[in-house]
């Protein structure tokens, strides 16, 4: 057995390390063909490259994974040059045309992440080591994501993160390896508060009904900040297990509080329960302080705003992006996953397509799949076409900058997809942040690793 | 040899030769072919398999040997994984010091909560340990996140301590220098590829350690005390003989092999998620035991593997998979078959493990272990081999009647 | 005191939910003697036949609206419901919005039949089995039925409306002399409440007064010496099965306006239900209704503001400390009997 003075801390970027990797024992050495004489782990040998795509497929989110999947299926189709090709004709860089990457075929795997750290911790390391995968991307949960992305880090791979919302991701946890689209929970804080402020004024008393994990509380931090920063006032803030199906015994005291406006830090199944039940309580039916009730959902999803059905009417909320866009980047996406598939796409669907699609430029545009090139391609990289308008990828974090969306629930959907309305689309410049802000404080994104 | 007689030796030699071909067994299908889907010889799964192995194992002690149905193991073995990790984040990436700690803090725990829940027994002793564990998993989420980090699982951060770290130490965890994921030999034979890893011999020579000595409980007289409490523990009671004390240490020698098994996950991949406390997570390791063969020897590996086997490979298995392997039938048959076979792989993988377990409990009532014998007796007219003591254990679970 | 009347009424509301799944639990490990992890399960299948009710009267004719366009720039569909081409919008609407109490004719046939299925199919093979293996196999299957339902409904909840009617709250505060909105109560969490204590009387009475029901908590007491009678207590046992079936599918028609129904809500109750039947003494019917209430109003307690400044976290973990405390005290639960799955 090799002993090896390797360290991820004391690598130096691309060219230095690639050298240096030569000489390693592989590590994470998967499929029959991840020789690591390549450099860098899993690099794809023959005509194929294999992509990991790991989405819920088991357990509350599995509709919003295979949402994400569906996405995933199409953007591969893209690369190789199938279907309409949809967003490849917008996108403003031009280095893929549909040859799949680098001339390579683009194939995948798929996993259950059963959205819990463990498990899809375990699917991924399956991708890597046995299938051979050298970007994994897809989640529905800050969890996962970021334990997938410490995964990713420590494996020498790239990760793209799905549909994770926590400040976390690219806060405190942030990776080299890893590369968020999606928006985060200060966005959604930045960007509702003014249209609140619009909407409700700015003398207002807001009771938060927080999930009691990571993601609930850096969302409720955001969203106190900014609407606190608009001139509301905050009466409460209470954590509900996550675990809860009911909560009546939360909502109940609300509208004793002198509260006139209720937040929900909620996703998912408690985000459905929670508004559900707190309409069916008549608090938007009730006057408090002479003004009336409202309620406010910082972060939407389309399959919640299905699962909520009625309730939905009128509330606020936020989305990284909407099927309902104009821009020519939204119109070919929508078009060829309508077309596939009958139905509009939701925002976590989008968040995978483009993430898939900016994966493959980044190789083809550094002519390489070696982690540390991709990384490079990445940072600081500005693009437009995909559905978000002019976009940047930051250096500092990996964050996407890009434009938010403002929804509320519409009153006379046509359909089931038509539950949410565009209100506003909140420019980049007021949704951006420094890349030193307390509520991303702690992290450090260390060096990019290209594994064996 | 070591305190066994021959047929037990030559039970635990095969038990050995197993465990250490274990990378060549599992991979039983070439590269590239439509069956390599099925090959689950790789690091991660393996490591799976041996530590899933050491947690039902420690769990048979218990629940096999006394009849005691905790419900709540999977509280020990998080328990012993924040504690690796803790090691990691104060200390450095060597195992040797999270490991013992794992074993000491999960015993401790186990200590405390079979002594309390020891009160009871039946399904009262069940509800207890599923309290105790689910308030560990629920405050570990939410309220004990400075100690835990919550949903995000405990991790190391470049901002730890790790007072203990040398500048030329492996970065990730590793045994004296020896890391972990890194594989120690990757020979090719033809279109066949075998990876030997550190992570796995480092589980599988333990995994070998914990069956030894549950063997040895297994045949001590503290074994056969044990057994004696589960036929009738009235009547050892009316023999003025205090059974307390023999299923508490039973109780925690199980929860220490949790323990070990948690603390061995972190190894493997260091952090540790809440996750792994909750009551699915018992669950888990009660049908693998009871799936296996629950008093059997060899058993409730068998079922881990099983459980683990379905959880990693079947998931995976896509539409786009089951096109390739249909793809030399004609069209319209091909999409048939696909269709017939969608809802029970991907997605759907529950629900085969679901019909799966009803098979098994249906029609092998002394679990895959009784499989084993039923197709060993089909080629074999007498069982000389060490199988027979399984087939004693399985026999005389099957005779216990209802308790 | 408000704060306090408020959590009572919560906790009463949250514990018939508890108490209505515990009583169907119990009936069955009463009577058959069978540990069901499948009940959850059962649960869950109630809530969908009142999805399937509301697919069911939102079968819709399809004509094509050359007025709008769809997202995919052709002609928009739009969807009329059966229901209302016949009845006009006003009562076709009114019909569609009373979905979910109308499931109730419907999901008592179909859950009946289910238990029965599941008594005749499975669980009699299980009669002399350990208790172990009754577990696992109706885990099982209680997996092999969520299984089913997620492939044919999806994972997402799905939105299943109160009727109108029932949507607000009922001001109590004003009733008792508080301000106004001090304690309101949403009105169909009341008629749920009302709801299960039927339920529960008519189970009781139906122990209690029939003889059917005397023949049956005779069988519970002594099966062996019932059987000697000559009476078939097999088939009785059936339809308690049957019945138990029902019970906990009602349970699941009435809470989907508060609970919107996913495939996975049966093993969310499933671990709780245990807590519940076990609190309240194993095979012991008034043990599992008084311990559903008990734990309901407790955990409403928890969740109050006050209490959770004293004791962060203490709403996740009430249920398991109480049961925890109950078990150490009275050891066999609130009213369970000596002897009973004690081994």
């Amino acid at each position: 057995m090799s002993k090896s003075n390797f360290t991820r801390r004391g690598l130096i970027r691309t060219g230095a390390a690639s050298g240096a990797a030569l000489a390693m024992p592989s590590i994470f050495t998967g499929a029959a063909w991840s020789a690591a004489h390549s450099g860098y782990t899993n690099a794809p040998q023959g005509d194929t490259v294999t992509l990991g795509f790991n989405v819920p497929q088991s357990g509350p989110y599995a509709d919003e994974g295979m949402d994400e999947l569906r996405a995933f299926e199409l953007a591969v189709e893209h690369l190789n040059g199938e279907g309409d090709g949809g967003c490849l004709a917008t996108f403003s860089s031009k280095v893929l045309d549909g040859t799949g990457i680098l001339g390579k075929k683009v194939a995948y795997v798929t996993g259950d992440t059963q959205t819990k750290s463990d498990a899809a911790r375990a699917s991924a390391k399956s991708m890597i080591e046995k299938d051979g995968a050298i970007m994994i991307s897809g989640g529905s949960s800050s969890g996962v994501a970021v334990a997938v992305q410490g995964l990713c880090q420590e494996a020498g791979i790239i990760f793209m993160a799905g549909l994770t919302h926590s400040n976390d991701t690219t806060g405190k946890d942030k990776k080299a390896n890893g590369f968020r689209h999606f928006f985060n929970a200060y966005m959604s804080g930045a960007a509702l508060a003014p249209v609140l402020d619009k909407a409700y004024g700015a003398d207002r008393k807001a009771y938060h009904l927080t999930a009691d994990y990571t993601w609930g509380w850096t969302q409720q931090e955001s969203i106190q900040a900014a609407t606190e920063a608009i001139g509301w006032e905050t009466v409460n803030n209470v954590l509900t297990p996550l675990a809860s199906t009911d909560f009546s015994s939360y909502i109940a005291p609300v509208l004793n509080s002198g509260a006139d406006v209720l937040v929900l830090n909620h996703y998912g199944g408690n985000m459905v329960n929670s508004l559900t039940q707190a309409v069916q309580f008549g608090l938007r039916d009730k006057q408090v302080n002479g003004k009336d009730f409202q309620i406010v959902v910082p972060l939407y999803s389309e399959l919640m705003a299905k699962g909520a059905g009625a309730n939905i009417k009128g509330v606020f909320g936020s989305t990284n992006w909407s099927w309902k866009l104009q821009d020519e980047g939204t119109q070919a996406f929508v078009r060829s996953f309508g077309t596939k598939y009958g139905f509009p796409p939701s925002n976590a669907a989008q968040t995978c397509y483009a993430q898939t699609l900016l994966y493959a430029d980044a190789a083809a545009r550094a002519g390489s799949f070696n982690p540390c090139a991709i990384v490079e391609a990445l940072e600081g990289y500005e693009f437009d076409g995909l559905g978000n308008g002019p976009t940047l990828y930051r250096a500092e974090d990996h964050q996407c900058f890009k434009d938010v969306l403002v929804m509320q629930g519409k009153e006379n959907p046509d359909n089931e997809y038509d539950a949410l309305e565009i209100v506003e689309i909140t420019p980049r410049a007021q949704v951006e942040y420094a890349p030193d802000h307390p509520m991303f404080a702690g992290g450090s994104l260390g060096e990019c690793n290209p594994g064996a | 040899m070591l305190g066994l007689n021959s047929k037990d030796t030559k039970f635990l030699l095969i038990v050995i030769f197993l465990t250490l071909a274990t990378p060549i067994l599992l991979q039983p299908f070439p590269e590239g072919s439509g069956m390599a889907q099925f090959n689950a010889g790789y690091p991660d799964l393996m490591q799976r398999f041996a530590i899933y192995g050491i947690f039902a194992i420690g769990f048979n002690i218990l629940f096999g040997l006394t009849g005691y149905l905790s419900f709540g193991h999977a509280a020990f073995l998080g328990i012993g994984s924040y504690s690796v990790v803790w090691m990691y984040k104060l200390l450095d990436y060597n195992v040797i010091w999270g490991l013992p700690l794992a074993i000491i803090t999960s015993g401790i725990f186990a200590l405390a909560i079979g002594f309390i829940s020891l009160r009871r027994s039946g399904i009262y002793f069940s509800i207890l340990t599923l309290a105790f564990a689910q308030m560990s998993f629920a405050l570990a989420y939410s309220v004990l996140t400075p100690l835990t980090n919550g949903e995000t699982g405990l991790q190391v951060y470049r901002s730890d301590k790790q007072v203990l770290l040398g500048a030329t130490e492996p970065t990730s965890p590793h045994f004296f220098g020896i890391v972990m994921r890194e594989n120690f030999w990757e020979p090719s034979v033809g279109n066949w590829q075998f990876t030997f890893n550190n992570g796995y011999y480092f589980c599988a020579i333990i995994a070998i350690l914990a069956f030894y000595l549950s063997l040895r409980i297994f045949r001590s007289p503290f074994g056969m005390m044990l057994r004696a409490i589960k036929s009738n523990q009235q009547r050892m009671n009316y023999t003025g003989l205090n059974s307390r004390p023999y299923t508490l240490a039973a109780f925690v020698i199980s929860g220490m092999y949790a323990g070990l098994a948690g603390g061995l996950l972190a190894s493997m991949d260091p952090l540790a998620g809440a996750e792994r406390m909750q009551w699915t997570a018992s669950g888990e390791v009660v049908l693998m035991t009871i799936l296996g063969g629950a008093g059997t020897l060899l058993g409730p590996v068998l079922g881990a593997g099983f459980i683990k086997y379905f959880e990693n490979i079947f998931s995976k298995i896509n539409d786009n998979v089951l096109h390739t392997w249909f793809g030399f039938l004609p069209d319209g048959i091909e999409d048939f078959m696909v269709t017939i076979v969608h809802p029970f792989v991907g997605k759907g993988w529950h629900l085969t493990l679901g019909l799966l377990f009803m098979a098994v409990v249906i029609f092998l009532p002394g679990g895959l272990v009784e499989l084993g014998q039923r197709v060993g007796r089909l080629f074999r007219r007498r069982d000389i081999n060490s199988a027979d003591a399984e087939a004693k254990a399985a026999k005389q679970r099957a005779n216990t009647p209802a308790e | 005191m408000d704060a306090i009347l408020l959590q009572i009424l919560n906790g009463l509301d949250k514990g018939s939910a508890y108490a209505l799944i515990a009583l169907g639990l119990t009936l069955i490990f009463g009577t058959l003697g069978v540990v069901n992890f499948a009940h959850g399960a059962l649960f869950m299948i109630g809530a969908f036949c009142a999805v399937t009710m509301q697919r069911i009267l939102t079968i819709s004719q399809t004509t094509i609206d050359e007025s709008r366009t769809d997202f995919l720039g052709n002609p928009m569909k739009v969807e009329t419901p059966y229901v209302e081409n016949w009845f006009g919008p006003e009562l076709g609407g009114a019909i569609i919005d009373w979905a979910v109490p109308l499931a109730i004719l419907f999901a008592i046939p179909v859950m009946i039949c289910i238990g029965f299925i599941m008594e005749r199919g499975l669980i009699k093979h299980f009669y002399k089995r350990p208790h172990a293996d009754q577990i696992l196999v109706t885990f099982g299957l209680a997996i092999v039925l969520q299984e089913v339902i997620k492939y044919f409904y999806g994972a997402n909840p799905i939105p299943t409306p109160a009727p109108a009617a029932f949507t607000g709250s009922f001001d109590f505060g004003v009733l008792l002399g508080f301000d106004p909105n001090a304690i309101i109560y949403p009105l169909w969490r009341l008629v749920y409440f009302v709801f299960s204590l039927i339920i529960i009387a008519a189970v009781f009475g139906f122990l209690q007064f029939t003889t059917f029901g005397m023949v049956v908590r005779a069988g519970m007491a002594d099966r062996e010496t019932v059987g000697l009678l000559g009476i078939n207590i097999d088939k009785r046992f059936t339809i308690m099965f049957g019945i138990a079936a029902a019970v906990a599918g009602l349970a699941g028609v009435m809470y989907t306006p508060i609970n919107s129904p996913n495939y996975h809500m049966g093993m969310d109750f499933l671990v709780l239900s245990f807590v519940v039947v076990v609190v309240g003494g194993m095979g012991s019917l008034p043990g599992a209704v008084l311990a559903g209430f008990l734990l309901g109003i407790l955990e409403s307690f928890a969740s109050m503001n006050e209490i959770k400044s004293l004791v962060p976290g203490i709403d996740q973990i009430i249920i398991y400390l109480i049961a925890i405390v109950i078990l150490l005290t009275r050891p066999r639960g609130l009213m369970g009997r000596k002897g009973v799955m004690e081994e």
